[in-house]
């Protein structure tokens, strides 16, 4: 992570902080409810063949939050301008978790300067009788075991001392999603109806044992997403890309180049 | 000082064993532990002690809301508050209060309290609140709206019931063409607002101005709590250029009064540690979901987490920390006299059924109270209280 660069962007009024590393066509990647506070070792792999860019979602770790932040319609708008302001163009935008549910939001709205989307154990749509995690309401212990499927990384994450800082950004990321996120719980009712509008390539990856967000998800974004691919990750939590960072990233890296080729 | 009988109507038949399989009496634990036939005779026995309290002289009764567990019976308040309207004859009926930020249209409220008010003629006093954590769990409000959904929703009501209808009303969160209460409260220019509350500087500023000026309760907290709360709505009247009077400081606390102390501790000690442990009984993530509290003060009780969700607490517990008045008419008087010179309370609201505590327990605590304990207090707190800031 020799070229790790870090900043602070001001977009539609609020200042976010920006991790990029790599070079090549730009990937943005959208964070979930943890935040992307720290560089993990996906990132590193993905930003080999990508410039990747790592926002702090408003709200969220070390970004501002604005008074206009009040739903999840507010952050896709937010990336539109994003996206905008850094002048990027043909992005890779990858979203997991609740960042896929932000990243699929935007794309609904506009997809004029993406070339792909991947959606990763996404939010954002609701299928009826498959119940999802209630964050809101497990314990650390309970959503630490509940996020992985190897247990030894439940209990690695457990064994972490975060320092009052990183509580502090803990207790941010918390409130904000909350704020896009606790009624109707983790989707948007209106979401499903346009979905179909979404023509980019569009890669969708789940992990067999989720129990946040289960992997009936999976098939029910393929249905109604036309030109997307499917791909369950076995022995896999709600986080592919820690829990199985390098089928992760090998196979984000080969769609997204697939598509480029 | 005037006295106000507390009642959560608890489900009192609870099977305590509950606590081996579920971890809260909130929101999670099944409904199917609730039988109605007992449930028939646990609200018409709680009829009976509200109304009892009327006819033994109490100032007030009061009611609250909670929704969907067994420490406190009472979804609705209005109907527990519509049965007593024409059963007392002279307490203040006080539904401490409605959780305002659950509702999608806040002027239901505006319109059960002026039906309350116009059916006692006057005798309603009306409590807001936001509710506590599980309220958010239950009902799918969004605890990250709740301060903004109360605050809007509070300045509406007041206005509905201040201003000539019909106006239109544009918020964040309630928009309506038409506001036009019918029918208008009887007191004018509105009932009494309290304000319950477990202690906030932001609640108390907003309590505390002078346009509001409005009742400030503490509940169930300890002693230390209280002191500094209503030392701080003491600071808050006096920054903003006046004196803050009794009538604007309450407490609300579980009170238990026997002949002598040691039978008032062998008679209560069972049902104030149900109340403590079976029946309050919820996990941190329901008591305090994201942005119930301030970010700030969030911050803080997650730094200090351990020692919020402590284990059981035992009657020595909370007698220590003040949270439960427990004893014989002399040591009750003695302690409810200090506190109120010390503290300035104008307001008693002693809760004198709790958790698990029966009807005969409930009753004969209720005439002792009223009769042995009331008496010697009354004089206490008829001056203007004095701000901790000033002396």
């Amino acid at each position: 992570m020799a070229d790790l660069r870090h900043s602070i962007e001001s977009i539609a009024g609020c200042r976010v902080s920006v991790q990029r590393a790599g070079a090549g066509q730009p990937l943005l990647y959208l964070h979930g409810p943890r935040g992307a506070g720290r560089w993990l070792p996906f990132m590193e792999a993905l930003s080999r063949n990508f410039e990747l860019i790592v926002p702090e979602h408003p709200g969220f770790g070390l970004s501002e939050t604005p008074e206009w932040l009040d739903n999840i319609g507010d952050v896709a708008y937010f990336y539109l301008d994003f996206i905008e302001g850094l002048g990027l163009d043909q992005v890779h935008l990858v979203g997991a978790s609740l960042g896929g549910w932000v990243a699929a939001e935007l794309a609904v709205r506009d997809q004029s300067s993406l070339a792909t989307l991947t959606l990763v154990a996404a939010a954002g749509i609701h299928v009826p009788g498959v119940q999802k995690g209630d964050i809101f309401l497990w314990s650390a212990q309970e959503l630490a075991r509940n996020l992985f499927y190897d247990q030894k990384l439940a209990e690695a994450m457990l064994a972490e001392q975060p320092n009052q800082e990183e509580l502090d950004i803990q207790v941010k990321n918390r409130l904000t999603t909350a704020k896009l996120a606790w009624q109707p719980r983790l989707y948007n009712v209106h979401l499903a109806k346009w979905l179909h509008r979404i023509t980019l390539p569009t890669l969708i990856l789940w992990g067999a044992e989720d129990r946040l967000i289960p992997p009936q998800y999976g098939p029910a974004f393929h249905d109604l997403i036309p030109n997307s691919r499917l791909e369950i990750l076995p022995d896999c939590g709600h986080l592919p890309q820690v829990e199985k960072m390098t089928e992760f990233a090998t196979s984000v890296t080969r769609f997204l180049q697939g598509v480029r080729s | 000082m005037k006295f106000f009988f507390v009642h959560l109507m608890p489900y009192a038949d609870l099977d305590l064993s509950y606590t081996e399989k579920y971890n809260s009496a909130w929101v999670t634990l099944p409904n199917s532990y609730y039988d109605p036939v007992k449930g028939h005779s646990l609200y018409n026995r709680y009829l009976d002690e509200l109304e009892y309290a009327d006819e033994l002289g109490f100032d007030g009764i009061c009611v609250n809301e909670h929704h969907q567990n067994a420490y406190g019976l009472m979804p609705t308040p209005g109907v527990t508050a519509g049965a007593l309207a024409r059963r007392t004859k002279r307490a203040k009926i006080a539904v401490l209060g409605r959780a305002l930020p659950l509702l999608n249209n806040p002027l239901t409220v505006a319109e059960e309290y002026a039906m309350i008010d116009n059916i006692t003629g006057g005798r309603l006093v009306a409590g807001f609140v936001r509710g506590i954590g599980a309220e958010y769990h239950a009902s799918g409000a969004n605890p990250a709206e709740s301060h903004e959904r109360f605050h809007e929703a509070h300045d509406l009501i007041l206005r509905a019931w201040t201003e000539p209808g019909p106006f239109p009303f544009y918020g964040k969160y309630y928009q309506l063409n038409y506001v036009n209460t019918w029918p208008r409260p009887y007191q004018q220019p509105h009932p009494p607002v309290w304000i319950p509350s477990q202690g906030s500087r932001e609640t108390i500023e907003w309590a505390s101005a002078p346009s509001r000026r409005y009742t400030y309760l503490q509940t169930f907290s300890p002693l230390a709590a209280l002191a500094k709360y209503m030392d701080m709505y003491k600071e808050e009247a006096a920054k903003q250029g006046y004196e803050a009077t009794p009538e604007q400081l309450g407490w609300s606390v579980p009170a238990y009064v026997a002949d002598t102390d040691e039978q008032a501790y062998r008679e209560a000690k069972p049902h104030i540690e149900n109340l403590a442990n079976k029946f309050l009984r919820m996990p941190l993530e329901m008591l305090l979901p994201p942005g119930y509290l301030s970010l700030q003060s969030m911050k803080g009780v997650m730094s200090a987490k351990g020692t919020i969700t402590g284990g059981p607490q035992t009657i020595d517990d909370l007698l220590k920390k003040g949270m439960f008045l427990c004893g014989s008419p002399e040591t009750l008087g003695q302690q409810i006299e200090q506190y109120q010179r010390q503290i300035g309370f104008g307001y008693l609201l002693p809760m004198l059924q709790f958790a698990t505590l029966p009807h005969d327990l409930t009753k004969r605590n209720l005439e002792l109270f009223a009769r042995t304990v009331v008496p010697t207090l009354r004089h206490l707190g008829e001056a203007p209280a004095h701000a901790g800031a000033v002396t």
